[in-house]
């Protein structure tokens, strides 16, 4: 096991930055996940630390030795990939014994490596199996197992889970985390799939556009998320967003279009006359039929999901998402009422992107 | 469409298969039936579709009182030895051109891809004056180096298709494991090209096997004769025995017929690839 | 490491150096040159001697024109007939995979043995097609048609159109099987006709392998020597001698390799101008879409 350092790491294709210089220190154990939208650098970053990518400038250390100039191969470092690679002309154990067999391990120690993980990923019946031979969820085993034989410094997960159906994906994602409790190896992961990195990570890294945009437990990145991208990307059916105008009068409010003005829990860090968007998690928005305690809108879809209720509601010329637990709480065409609860509002300068309170 | 609307479209499609299968076959079938008619009846029942009496003696003569024996041995060493060549040669280059790339990489495509569009017969001279100071002349090493260099770039090209078919994935991730370029290249990529490289083989063959003109042109004596060579000195030799250069041609197209039916399935890619080659 | 791809192509391209344009700058050279082989004075520079032969050459412009002749009708069969086997075999029907085999299989025969197959079909002696035509009434007497002053050059064209439908087939067959199939069931429940499917969806789809396709196989005709050597060897009268044929002809038989090379480089540079002529209709079709 091995702590990660990524100092100043760019990466340029010709004129084409992909990576503008990223800094993260990964500790020796840590679960870290990487989360973006597609084309946001995750993968590359992941690529170069595995030694699949050049780097086009910076320092990339584990354990503490710069592996910058250093093969794959020199890296010790184990990768489960989003196709899983496995070698179809070769059986399950010889996928999982394949990288032993280069080390030259004894034949003793490799039997044993190999049993020991097949058993740890049930995989002991399939082992004379050929990859074409196995179901999605099998052959993702298997990536795995072929993975934790080698003991490596380091585990990195190229979107491992996104060509599994959703109900083995949450299955799959369950036997990831057990196998991180149990191993305790370092771990990095790429995924866009924001749920996987909310239970998934210690940590989570946002990337946008190259840059990193926050790094933080899950619970920090949704309850606090650090800007406009990070507080629309965490998080289904995503957080609602207004644009207004920050007012110091009252102790700090936001004055949104048609002239509403909605209070803050207290006077934010910004100038009077500010452009700031007023950002509202929908599970966060109060509906009530009781006119007078928020803002009227009036429901135009209504999405039941069965654990809960997902309302699209129309008022003061924006469209505001609800959700609620309860069902039955408004028909399409209903009038209800809105309220943002004043601690559970996010506010972002609208210009910068950045939180302000 | 109504029932006997569609009746007759079927039959009209199975007659039009049938026709291009006939005309695909009756050659080969005339190639055939000369080969064991006897001379006695090969004048006077020249038209007739299939003679009243056949013989083998045109393959005894050919393959125990003529030098045929010897061209098909010398057919088989150039073809085989270039097919392996050339083989080889384009799976390291093919690779190279789906993997990576390098500087350079626009002017070499461009580069085979010339080699693909000038007439060969412009080079049948300055390579005549090139290999006869070296002893290559008359000389199946000669041949086998020719052909090697001339069917190289189509194969390139085809074994290019066949790497490009492997995802990337697999050879990265035998290098995470723990192996170089070159094993993962060796270990993983190439026992999951080896169809295509039958392919190649096959392709490669039939190219060596059918040249005509550099045989004619580089080859002058008995010992070095390909196969194309000694069956068109046959027409000048002797005043064309029909039933003898039969036979012969019979024994041409046994191992043409073998690799294409093995090849079969990689037509379509082997043709985009070499689209210039036939 | 940076070598490693070089290292991979190497050897494929030291060969491709040596035996072919090595050899090709050389002949060029030898254009400008008097090269016999048999003489061991030749081989001095004559400048533009040989362009000035050629251009008085009443075989060389005779050879152009046949290749013209020959090119256009065989490449123009050979893909005519190539669509109608690749339309007739992209239907799914019981035994199609061997009549695909065997509609096929005339491209695995090497070239000279097709040349000598059918150089024997026309023979009246042993051959059935000379009967035939005069039963047809095409012909006045069972003759051979590749010793006919006016019609031999259909010979070699009727054999290169056999041996060479398959490789249009194929290619055609290809692009027609990555024809998304759902296209065609959108288009017939819009009511589109067969033959307006055909024209609205199949032909588009298609365009851009025929005409590449057809590009490339006319300058490789225009170069295919071997059937015309085999069945003719450019008689009777040069008649059927195409330029690919009389360079081979200049080079193996009179052992001109200057003059050979000459003519070479003509035809090298009209099959150039071709490509570009073509290449530039291609852009301003393109444009005009």
């Amino acid at each position: 096991m091995a702590s990660i350092d990524i100092t100043d790491v760019r990466k340029a294709y010709g004129a084409v930055k992909i990576l503008h210089g990223v800094d993260l220190t990964i500790q020796d154990g840590e679960f870290v996940v990487l989360v973006g939208p597609s084309g946001c650098g995750k993968s590359t970053l992941l690529r170069m630390i595995a030694g699949l990518e050049d780097i086009s400038a910076g320092e990339i250390k584990i354990g503490g030795k710069r592996v910058n100039e250093l093969d794959p191969k020199d890296r010790d470092i184990a990768m489960v990939f989003q196709s899983y690679a496995l070698y179809p002309h070769m059986t399950v154990a010889g996928n999982m014994s394949y990288s032993l067999r280069l080390r030259k391990t004894a034949k003793e120690k490799i039997a044993k490596a190999i049993s020991g993980a097949a058993e740890k990923l049930s995989l002991t019946p399939l082992m004379e199996r050929r990859p074409k031979a196995l179901s999605g969820g099998q052959r993702q085993r298997v990536a795995m197992g072929r993975a934790i034989v080698r003991k490596p410094k380091a585990f990195l997960f190229d979107e491992p889970l996104s060509n599994l159906d959703a109900r083995l994906r949450e299955h799959m994602r369950g036997e990831i985390k057990k196998l991180h409790q149990d191993l305790g190896a370092t771990s990095i992961y790429v995924t866009h799939d924001q749920i996987e990195a909310m239970t998934l990570a210690d940590r989570i890294v946002a990337m946008n556009a190259g840059i990193v945009q926050q790094v933080g437990s899950p619970l920090d990145l949704y309850d606090r998320p650090a800007n406009l991208f990070v507080a629309g990307f965490m998080g289904s059916p995503a957080m609602n967003m207004f644009e207004g105008v920050y007012r110091v009068a009252n102790g700090g409010s936001v004055e949104l279009a048609q002239g509403i003005v909605v209070p803050l829990a207290g006077p934010a860090s910004t100038a009077d006359g500010t452009k700031v968007t007023l950002g509202i998690r929908p599970e966060h928005v109060v509906v009530g039929k009781d006119l007078a305690g928020g803002l009227a809108a009036e429901i135009d879809l209504v999405e039941p999901t069965g654990f809960g209720t997902i309302l699209h509601s129309r008022a003061f010329g924006r469209d505001v998402k609800a959700f609620s637990l309860e069902r039955g709480l408004a028909e399409r065409g209903d009038t209800v009422s809105v309220s943002f609860p004043v601690e559970r509002i996010h506010l972002f300068d609208t210009a910068s992107g950045s939180r302000i309170g | 469409m109504t029932r006997p609307k569609r009746l007759v479209a079927t039959v009209a499609h199975r007659a039009a298969i049938l026709c291009y299968v006939v005309f695909a076959l009756f050659p080969l079938f005339w190639l055939l039936k000369v080969s064991v008619t006897p001379n006695d009846l090969l004048y006077s029942e020249g038209v007739r579709l299939w003679p009243s009496r056949t013989v083998f003696d045109h393959f005894d003569f050919v393959l125990r009182h003529s030098d045929f024996p010897l061209f098909f041995r010398n057919s088989m060493i150039v073809s085989l030895s270039t097919a392996f060549i050339v083989t080889i040669l384009a799976s390291l280059g093919g690779y190279a051109m789906s993997r990576f790339t390098f500087r350079g990489k626009f002017w070499i495509v461009g580069l085979m891809l010339l080699t693909q569009m000038f007439p060969l017969v412009m080079l049948i001279a300055p390579i005549f004056k090139i290999l006869s100071p070296l002893g290559l002349t008359n000389s199946l090493s000669g041949l086998i180096l020719v052909y090697v260099a001339f069917n190289v770039p189509f194969a390139t090209f085809l074994m290019q298709s066949f790497f490009d078919g492997i995802p990337k994935d697999l050879e990265e991730a035998a290098m995470i494991d723990g192996a170089t370029r070159f094993m993962a290249f060796r270990q993983i990529i190439l026992p999951l090209t080896l169809p295509g490289m039958a392919a190649t083989l096959g392709f490669v063959f039939t190219a060596a096997w059918s040249e005509l003109l550099f045989a004619l042109m580089l080859i002058s004596g008995v010992d070095a004769s390909t196969f194309p060579v000694g069956l068109l000195s046959f027409v000048s030799k002797f005043s064309v025995d029909f039933g003898q250069m039969m036979a012969a041609g019979v024994l041409a197209l046994i191992p043409a017929c073998l690799f294409f039916f093995f090849i079969q399935r990689y037509l379509v890619q082997g043709l985009t690839a070499g689209a210039v080659k036939g | 490491m940076a070598s490693e791809p070089y290292l991979y192509s190497a050897p494929a391209l030291i060969l491709i150096v040596t035996v072919m344009l090595v050899p090709l700058v050389i002949g060029i050279s030898y254009a400008f040159r008097d090269m016999t082989l048999l003489d061991p004075f030749s081989g001095g520079f004559i400048g533009l001697d040989h362009f000035r032969a050629i251009a008085k050459d009443k075989t060389f412009w005779l050879a152009l024109k046949n290749t013209v002749y020959w090119t256009g009708y065989s490449v123009a069969l050979q893909f005519l007939f190539g669509l109608i086997l690749a339309l007739l075999l992209d239907k799914p029907f019981y035994g199609r995979g061997l009549a695909q085999a065997l509609c096929f299989l005339p491209w695995a025969v090497p070239s000279f043995l097709s040349g000598l197959n059918w150089a024997m079909l026309f023979n009246p002696v042993v051959g059935p097609i000379p009967h035939w035509l005069y039963g047809l009434g095409l012909m006045s007497a069972p003759d051979n048609l590749l010793s006919s002053p006016t019609h031999a050059m259909w010979g070699p064209i009727i054999a290169n159109v056999w041996w060479g439908i398959p490789f249009f087939a194929i290619t055609l067959l290809a692009a027609l099987q990555s024809i998304p199939r759902d296209l065609y069931e959108a288009a017939a429940i819009d009511g589109a006709t067969p033959f307006q499917r055909f024209r609205s969806i199949t032909l588009p789809f298609l365009a851009p392998t025929i005409a590449i396709t057809v590009m490339l196989r006319t300058v490789w005709i225009a170069n295919f020597a071997d059937l015309i050597v085999v069945m003719t060897n450019g008689g009777p009268a040069d008649r059927t001698q195409i330029v690919a044929s009389y360079i081979f002809t200049q080079a193996f038989r009179r052992l001109d390799f200057g003059y050979a090379s000459a003519i070479a480089m003509v035809l090298l540079a009209l099959l150039l101008v071709y490509s570009m002529l073509i290449v530039l209709l291609r852009q301003t079709l393109l444009r005009e879409r």
